[in-house]
């Protein structure tokens, strides 16, 4: 067993876990962070996917105990209180998510690809970029429609602040 | 009526608890002293259980019991059921192996599980699992159909010689013979349709909970249908009578199918959770998933269609060997037959048809109804089959289709199915203009000046949805009645709870059901909720599948509305001093027809139950229920097309347009039938070119895992163009027809037939893989 000391959407906290424990069960059984999904057990799925320090990272593929001193997102902590994030209402728009299993890594690695790229996304890159996030139910049509139209808004909120 | 009623684009009601996280699935839940199960499967496709050793993981930290299928079966516990008799041509009863939720003597497929480990945390039962020995004699296994009925093969089960649960057939033969006789010419196909597992996102999980002092059980489960699940555990599976069991299935992470069934592992922990005295959970991983949830598809076919002088069709003739797996999964046995069989007549006039299915047990997992069932089987034959006539008779592919539609209607197939109503010309007509098939020679040429290979494929499907009525399924062997019941309760200050048996897993009810009532009173969806998925909360349902929701589960609730809107008429007439037939209702009112009476839908509810001035006689109360059994199937119907490019360097192929064209009758919410065709696409085309099962000759899975199984990935798709045309369904009050399977079921012969009119080699199996198209292009 190890103390896992790190900030999870702002808040900082102290987990005694066994060491073998992954960041998405720490978050999962530990924090009752239950938005974090597992969908696979090869890091194939990307259902897991939180920010780590701000970067995109599959919780099921890192250690909590490689998590330690880092600053954690999961998709609780997306949102300002009521006001959604701009890639979570995109996705509600535009029909992004059915079943709503793969949904929170989708928008996780969403957000991470309009960071990375910016205002420079098209369809090709999109769909590219969420090679690593599967889903069953929509067929991505809608997801890549809500990535495109989160890019754009996330751009005038930008230049706003 | 209104800005939220049938027809409009409604952003979903559940879609903001998903995409904060606050979704609640089974393996969210935690109970107070909650236990976790782990199951020790099979490694041979095909062994005797000689002995279970359990006296060092016993010792081990945190393990509070190992529990074997001997224990199980000692319990009284039953065995796995399948729902659905069918009898062959000889007029015997199919050939059941018995299937135990735990295998106390053999092991029949990769995965089965021949006992469990019950301990404080996950991690302490697998520790534990792993220490468990199992003494395994193994014997020859018979991995797929051929090597199942070759002569001397492994036997699975003593009660199905030859391995060999049923030889059915429809139609008839000796007409479908004299049509051939008279046959021009004679067109033979020969064709795999792919095994598929349905993979939906969230693993299958169970949450069990015996309460002693009640001798009350409940599960939280991953299911499309929880009260199925409840009465089978309960009639058939003697786990707890009806009254003493609750099943929840909460959100449900999609699926397609594979959640329809009731598996060893609800059963077991159910079962164990009783023994053991504490709650228990088992979540499946995915390799679980792939080893346990039941697979789709597997069918080996041949097929003749003869046609006259002039391109028309005479007759068909088909055979088919299904591939059930291990056992008798619960709707199996309907697939290939009354699921598959029952629609080879496609969009066409066939005046003559003959079809023999051949089930089959084979040592792999158990094959059951996957998104479509049996209809994306014949679909997939009879278009591959229209495509190679076309070829064969030097005719364009959509002129041979359209001189053997169907246009009239009523229809009355040669296989049971009556079609009620279509436009089959106008959806090949839509699709072909929006995918510009005139241009089609021009855009070839110049592909091919650049070095690709360019190819067009179509696909005209027709499905058959919300099976019923209960009566005929009834004749044909089913089990259950397939109706859908729905209560809707008008609360004292006017807000509407709607109860229904249909379960969402993805589908969106809780924003189109409310459509339904929106449309009907004019008040916001805002004001709706539906209850679902709580077998303590709502009576009784069928679930959801077979995109039977709208079609039966809607008509359910315009059924009880129509009752709850008779009463409420009757308290608004009694309220306003008018005449009941003078009511009409509009925008959450009840008004006099033209005066400027009214009285708002609160103080009507309010009124039904402070019951101070109802009228003589009434009770008190504004609740009815509904229980609806349709008259017939709906039938989808639709036109696909797919333009691709195939590199003969390498045999990638690339999408350039894929064009759908659907009628689904009325549509309550085109965003979402939108979404479900997508979704229906993007597993039709998964099962063209990237999906395929895979065992090798001893029954092992060799694709077991997302890294081994290609799942379709957003750069494996395109964008798709979607329309609609529209016959309103006359069976049901709605005019809708389903849209879940459509997708699924029409495009991977488009696929297919795309990349082998570019290719110029009709010879492809699915996945049609860059390997196979490349071997098919150079030999």
């Amino acid at each position: 067993m190890s103390t896992v000391k790190l900030t999870v959407n702002g808040k900082a906290v102290s987990v005694d876990v066994e060491d073998r424990t992954l960041l998405v069960h720490l978050l999962r059984e530990n924090l009752n962070l239950t938005g974090t999904h597992v969908g696979c057990d090869t890091s194939q799925c990307g259902a897991c996917v939180v920010h780590v320090d701000g970067r995109a990272v599959k919780s099921c593929t890192m250690l909590a105990g490689q998590a330690a001193g880092s600053n954690v997102t999961t998709i609780e902590g997306l949102a300002k209180g009521d006001e959604l994030h701009p890639m979570q209402a995109a996705f509600r728009d535009n029909h992004g998510l059915q079943c709503g299993y793969c949904t929170p890594g989708m928008i996780m690695s969403a957000v991470d690809i309009v960071h990375r790229h910016g205002g420079k996304l098209d369809e090709e890159t999109v769909r590219h970029e969420l090679e690593g996030n599967i889903c069953r139910c929509t067929g991505y049509h809608n997801i890549v429609k809500a990535v495109l139209d989160a890019a754009g808004r996330m751009k005038v909120a930008q230049a706003a602040e | 009526m209104g800005v939220e009623g049938i027809g409009a684009r409604v952003v979903r009601k559940e879609d903001r608890r998903f995409i904060t996280g606050q979704g609640k699935y089974v393996d969210d839940i935690k109970m107070v002293g909650m236990s976790y199960a782990h199951f020790i499967r099979s490694p041979h496709a095909h062994a005797k259980v000689k002995g279970i050793n359990s006296t060092e993981a016993m010792k081990m930290p945190g393990v509070i019991a190992v529990l074997t299928g001997q224990q199980i079966v000692d319990d009284k516990v039953g065995n796995l059921i399948c729902g659905w008799a069918i009898t062959s041509k000889d007029g015997t009863p199919m050939k059941m192996g018995a299937w135990p939720a735990m295998a106390p003597e053999t092991v029949r497929f990769v995965g089965q599980a021949v006992a469990v480990v019950i301990a404080e945390t996950k991690n302490q039962a697998k520790d534990a699992a792993e220490a468990v020995v199992v003494d395994y004699e193994e014997l020859p296994a018979a991995a797929d159909v051929k090597a199942a009925i070759k002569p001397g093969a492994p036997q699975l089960h003593p009660e199905a010689p030859g391995n060999i649960v049923y030889d059915w057939h429809i139609g008839d033969e000796a007409g479908v013979g004299d049509a051939f006789s008279k046959a021009a010419n004679v067109v033979t196909l020969e064709l795999t349709n792919n095994r598929l597992v349905p993979n939906a996102m969230e693993p299958r999980a169970a949450v069990a909970h015996y309460d002693q002092a009640e001798e009350h059980y409940t599960l939280y489960t991953t299911s499309q249908n929880p009260h199925v699940a409840r009465l089978v555990l309960s009639a058939f599976y003697n786990i707890a009578p009806e009254h003493k069991l609750r099943v929840i299935a909460p959100d449900v992470g999609g699926g397609f199918g594979s959640k329809i069934y009731i598996y060893p592992e609800e059963m077991v922990a159910l079962w164990a959770s009783k023994k053991v005295n504490r709650p228990v959970k088992w979540t499946g991983d995915r390799s679980e998933a792939f080893l346990t949830d039941a697979h789709g598809r597997d069918h080996v076919s041949k097929a003749e269609m003869a046609f006259d002088k002039d391109n028309k069709i005479l007759g068909l003739r088909v055979k088919t060997h299904a591939n059930f797996g291990a056992y008798m999964s619960l709707f199996s046995s309907a697939v290939p037959t009354y699921l598959y069989a029952t629609l080879l007549s496609g969009q066409y006039v066939i005046p003559q048809i003959y079809a023999e299915v051949i089930g089959v047990y084979t040592n792999t997992t158990p094959v059951d109804a996957y998104r479509g069932a049996g209809r994306p089987e014949a679909s997939y034959l009879l278009e591959r089959m229209m495509e190679t006539a076309a070829r064969q008779l030097k005719v364009d592919p959509t002129e041979l289709r359209k001189k053997n539609f169907i246009t009239t209607f009523p229809y009355q197939t040669p296989v049971i199915m009556a079609y009620d109503i279509g436009d089959f010309h106008a959806s090949i007509d839509a699709a072909m203009k929006a995918i510009d098939y005139a241009g089609f020679p021009a855009r070839k040429a110049k592909a091919k000046a650049s070095g690709k290979l360019r190819g067009i494929g179509v696909s005209c499907y027709i499905e058959a949805c919300g099976i019923a009525p209960s009566k005929a399924v009834g004749s044909l062997g089913a089990g259950v009645g397939l109706w859908e019941s729905a209560e809707i309760r008008v609360n004292p200050v006017g807000t509407i709870e709607v109860l229904t048996g249909s379960h969402s897993h993805g589908q969106g009810h809780e924003t189109t059901f409310c459509q339904i009532i929106a449309e009907r009173l004019g008040v916001p969806i805002s004001q709706v909720s539906i209850v679902h998925g709580d077998t303590d909360k709502v009576q009784f349902g069928m679930g959801t599948y077979g995109s039977r929701s709208i079609a039966v589960g809607g008509a359910a609730i315009v059924k009880a509305m129509e009752k709850v809107e008779a009463k409420a008429k009757k308290i608004a007439a009694h309220a306003l001093e008018a005449s009941e037939s003078d009511i009409v209702i509009e925008n959450g009112e009840f008004k006099v027809t033209g005066t400027d009476k009214a009285i708002a839908l609160p103080m009507v509810a309010l009124a039904a139950y402070t019951a101070h001035n109802l009228p003589d006689g009434m009770e008190p109360g504004l609740k009815e229920t509904a229980f609806y059994d349709p008259t017939n199937f709906t039938f989808p119907a639709g036109a696909y097309i797919c333009e691709l490019e195939v590199d003969p360097g390498t045999g990638k192929t690339t999408f350039v347009d894929f064009v759908a064209a659907d009628d689904f009758g009325r549509l309550i919410n085109p965003m979402i039938v939108e979404g479900q065709v997508h979704g229906g696409l993007a597993q039709g085309i998964g099962q063209a070119l990237l999906e395929g099962v895979v065992y090798d000759d001893t029954g092992q899975l060799v694709t077991a895992s997302f890294m081994d199984y290609t799942m379709p990935r957003a750069d494996d798709l395109p964008s798709f163009q979607l329309s609609h045309t529209t016959t309103l369904c006359p069976g049901n009050p709605l005019g809708v027809k389903g849209c879940g399977e459509a997708g699924a079921i029409g495009a991977s012969a488009a696929v297919i037939n795309a990349i082998t009119d570019a290719i110029g080699n009709n010879k492809l199996e699915m996945p049609a893989t860059p390997d196979r198209v490349w071997h098919a292009i150079h030999g």
